[in-house]
């Protein structure tokens, strides 16, 4: 029986129909056609779905949707502002952070929550931070070296 | 070099989209209408099956159509083929029992599709997926290499008796055997390369969509080799017509060989778009990944090295079982073969190499190429006993490896096992990693750890490659069922700014930079200038695909032939425009000049005339539009030596990397900054062989490691710091020098590994580390050691 669902999705007001079993992941991707957000596994495991739920880091596919009735959601296309990219997203690209950028969005959204935990993270709290984010193509060297690029500019 | 010639980090420009969230993978497009499929698989490694009862799920809501394997037999869909012949010792072609898309009659491995269940929606097809019976009377089955060949094992296919499907061999068995003999020293290992699971962090999917008023399908696919696949699903498969077929690969999200082969899934969804008119989309979740993405891996050899009393390596004797699972998937003969047993010189000097390889049947995912393909297996016999041999000599294993190095004068280089090498300086990268390593300091290093209790091991691996496979004729010659040359495609347009049109696919690669790179540097435009396309065969002329790291060095190289064209045409404009003879036209930095004089004029505005073409050659066809094919003389060798520094807890088996040092050789580099992202990404997958991944089944062929849950994907927090250099040969036998980068970590990394951990771990009587080294790996063998030794 589909039910009613509303919530703010990167400051916009949004509501849907969906099934009660629809997982958040799947509103952002389907409903909203947010495609930023991605899925790579069916453990909540590989954190290629990482959003922000009332400002911190979550795996939209650990959510049902209707669980975000009411919620403040953020997703990586709420990052950049007028067409210039977000400290973290531009010391991703600085840093080759990213290869083939699937792994990405979640990367960056997970990363801009450490920084806002923990404003100067060493490489040690940085890899322990990341351990619910797969990459299978960086090897994570520059990931790390990206995060630590992107918590000095956004400490300012 | 210029900011963004060759030589010259650029940042990338697909990085913005990705970075925005505005990729465009596979499952975020939706085509209009567009339907839900959902595979019913297989839970049982091995069964007959006795009967499909579909009636149920076909009346579930939502459900449009169940297919199976008879529907598709019924519209003469053949089945997926193998495209390389390996012929046996014997002369014989190597077995290839047929691989329906959808089992008809028999399932041969945990996740075989058995049928398709077609829906309105995502959740429908699964719920539909979930009435299907399927009669299962379940069979014995052989999963482990090292079982398959035993009396009495299940068998496979009843075509492959003894589940053998090639037994091959190369080099000179009586020289080698004779060096064995001669011997003075003799180095004898058991070598087990554990299965893999490639894990691209998307999963694969593909949209079928059929145009009743064209008569035309096109396939959205995951695919590393767009042409390659409409190639096999028309001429082999029969789904399509190759002019009626377009396949479209767009941002995918990693690849390492999973994404070459054609698959069961995208096959049936294509041939079912027709049959139900709609667009029918299948996405993978991760647990069928897991069981229907083609493995890699998973040898079992037996390896000996010969020496005489100087230590200088005489003779290499391997023999492998490489597990071909189920069925074989569509490079699968060529990857424990001609890409493996051809390497076995490595670096050095071997006079006398002998292999034979028996690929064998299980019931098991098919294997096929991983990121490094038989190389990485290779590399790991060789470095093994390398490193072993120098243990037991009491020789330092550095100097046992310069000792047998190829010397860099001595190029090209004839193996004994069919390979030329083109170049190198192997000496050179061993120096180099052993002052960045600190080698000097290790005793030091080694003593700080042991004072706190704690195991210290440093482990080389200096490891060769080919890649680029080429050229074609020989790979025919070897069995090769494709040409292996790549096209390249550019095209000026009047404003003077470059689309290129490339076979080669990016997954990660970032070719949309480099590719821009080299044609910015050859016609001397800017490389915003520069628009790369690939991945769908309506636009591009025609493409091998990227895979053996072949797009700079294949890819790359028709484009440079192409860009010369170009500027051989230019020429032709600019002499005209400029009232000069051809001969005296001087093209640099983008600008065709009367030599001698400052009359001259730029590409672009040679462009325009070529479009505009109003004062223009008479017998000049208009237009800057130029294309070429490059099939390459040979393959590339990129080599270098790794090393790897361990700290291993005694007491709890716990390895920890303490330094990673990478010297590479990949001939020219076009983009430091992406190679180095390549040799980080390689190694870590090595490392992740090494100590963390290892896929497992039960004796009743249950996949146990089926999820992210179960299998160990390396981490953030599992994965050390890598430093990285490079020494520079630059290739003679393409335009640009360039080697190849793509694989050399996963195939270097494992050696370094393991031998770091059985350096560390040596004095403890410990031989042998099986991989993954896992702490608990590792302390069941330390443990083993002790008890060995009392």
């Amino acid at each position: 029986m589909p039910v009613t669902v509303s919530m703010t999705v990167n400051g916009k007001e949004v509501s849907g129909e969906v099934e009660p079993r629809t997982l958040l992941v799947q509103f952002i991707r389907e409903n909203l056609r947010l495609t930023g957000t991605h899925v790579g596994c069916d453990t909540s495991q590989c954190g290629a779905c990482v959003v922000h739920i009332n400002g911190t880091s979550v795996k939209s596919c650990t959510q049902l949707a209707v669980q975000c009735e009411g919620a403040d959601v953020s997703t990586i296309e709420s990052l950049a502002t007028d067409g210039e990219l977000h400290p973290m997203q531009e010391a991703f690209r600085q840093n080759h952070g990213l290869q083939c950028g699937f792994c990405t969005p979640g990367m960056v959204m997970s990363a801009v929550d450490l920084v806002k935990e923990n404003p100067n993270p060493t490489e040690q709290e940085i890899r322990e931070w990341l351990e619910g984010n797969i990459c299978r193509c960086t090897g994570y060297h520059n990931i790390v070296k990206s995060i630590k690029a992107g918590a000095e500019t956004m400490r300012g | 070099m210029t900011s963004e010639g060759i030589g010259a980090s650029v940042r990338r420009k697909e990085d913005y989209r990705f970075l925005t969230g505005n990729g465009n993978y596979l499952d975020d497009i939706s085509r209009s209408g567009q339907a839900y499929a959902s595979f019913v698989r297989s839970p049982h490694a091995h069964a007959k099956i006795g009967g499909i009862d579909t009636s149920s799920a076909e009346s579930a809501p939502g459900v449009i159509a169940v297919f199976t394997g008879q529907d598709l037999a019924d519209d003469g869909i053949g089945p997926l083929i193998c495209g390389w012949l390996i012929k046996s010792k014997d002369g014989e072609d190597h077995k290839a029992p047929a691989h329906p898309a959808l089992a008809v009659d028999t399932v041969r491995y945990v996740g075989d599709a058995v049928a398709i269940v077609i829906a309105d929606s995502l959740e429908q097809a699964k719920d539909g997926a979930e009435q299907v019976n399927v009669d299962y009377q379940e069979l014995p089955a052989v999963a482990l290499a090292g079982d398959a060949m035993q009396d009495g094992a299940p068998q496979v296919h009843d075509d492959a008796p003894g589940n053998v499907c090639y037994d091959w061999e190369i080099g000179e068995k009586d020289d080698t055997d004779a060096a064995f003999a001669a011997a003075a020293h003799v180095t004898t290992m058991e070598i087990v390369n554990n299965r893999l699971i490639p894990n691209a962090v998307e999963p694969r999917a593909a949209i079928g969509e059929y145009d009743p008023g064209s008569e035309g399908f096109t396939l959205y696919t995951t695919s590393q080799n767009p042409h390659v696949a409409r190639l096999v699903l028309s001429a082999f498969n029969q789904v399509a017509p190759e002019h009626k077929l377009r396949v479209v690969a767009p941002d995918v999200g990693g690849g390492f060989g999973s994404k070459i082969f054609i698959y069961a899934e995208e096959t049936v969804c294509l041939w079912a778009s027709r049959k139900v008119n709609r667009p029918v989309k299948w996405t993978a979740a991760r647990s069928e990944s897991f069981q229907s993405d083609a493995h890699g891996r998973d040898h079992v050899t037996k390896a000996e090295l010969a020496l005489d009393a100087d230590g200088k390596f005489t003779g290499l004797r391997v023999n492998t079982i490489a597990n071909m699972g189920a069925y074989l998937s569509t490079f699968a003969t060529c990857v424990p073969s001609y890409l493996y047993a051809t390497l076995l010189a490595g670096q050095y000097t071997t006079p006398a190499i002998y292999c034979d390889v028996q690929a064998v049947f299980t019931h098991t995912t098919p294997v096929d190429a991983y990121r490094g393909a038989g190389r990485p297996e290779a590399t790991f016999v060789i470095e093994r006993l390398v490193e072993q041999a120098a243990k037991e000599l009491g020789t330092d294993p550095a100097e046992l490896r310069r000792k047998n190095m190829i010397a860099a004068d001595a190029f090209p280089y004839q193996t004994p096992v069919i390979q030329q090498y083109d170049c190198g300086d192997y000496p050179r990268a061993l120096d180099e990693a052993l002052s960045r390593a600190d080698y000097a300091g290790f005793a030091q290093r080694k003593a700080d750890s042991e004072s706190r209790g704690k195991k210290r091991g440093i482990g080389f691996s200096s490891y060769i490659e080919a890649c680029g496979i080429a050229p074609s004729a020989a790979v025919g010659a070897l069995g090769g069922g494709v040409g292996l040359w790549e096209s390249g495609h550019l095209r000026f347009n009047p404003t003077g700014s470059v689309t290129i049109f490339t076979g080669s696919h990016a997954h990660g690669q970032g070719h949309e930079t480099t590719f821009a790179q080299i044609v910015a540097s050859r016609l001397g435009v800017p490389v915003d200038n520069v628009e790369v396309v690939h991945g769908d065969t309506d636009k591009v002329l025609f493409g091998m695909g990227t895979y053996g790291s072949r797009s700079a060095a294949v890819g790359g190289s028709a484009l440079c032939k192409a860009a010369d064209k170009i500027i051989d045409k230019g020429r032709k404009i600019a002499a005209h425009i400029l009232e000069a003879s051809e001969d005296d036209i001087e093209f640099a930095d983008g600008n065709f000049t009367v030599a001698g004089t400052d009359k001259t004029m730029s590409i672009g505005e040679v462009a325009f005339a070529a479009y505009v073409p109003h004062n223009y050659p008479e017998d000049l066809e208009p237009g800057l539009n130029e294309s070429a094919f490059y099939d390459p003389l040979n393959f590339s060798f990129p080599a270098g030596t790794h090393i790897c520094e361990v700290e291993v807890d005694p007491d709890t088996g716990t390895v920890e990397i303490m330094n990673y040092t990478a010297i590479d050789d990949f001939g020219t580099v076009i983009n430091p900054m992406i190679v180095e992202g390549q040799v980080h990404g390689g190694v870590a997958q090595g490392v992740g062989q090494a100590l963390l991944e290892g896929c497992v089944y039960d004796g009743s062929g249950q996949l146990v490691t089926g999820s992210f849950m179960d299998y160990t994907m390396p981490r953030a927090d599992s994965v050390p710091s890598i430093d990285v250099g490079m020494t520079e040969v630059p290739s003679p036998l393409n335009p640009l020098g360039v080697k190849g980068c793509g694989e050399a970590g996963a195939i270097a990394a494992p050696a370094a590994t393991i031998n770091a951990v059985v350096d560390a771990l040596w004095d403890m009587g410990v031989r042998d580390v099986p991989m993954p080294a896992t702490a608990s790996n590792v302390w069941q063998t330390i443990k083993s050691a002790a008890q060995a030794a009392e």
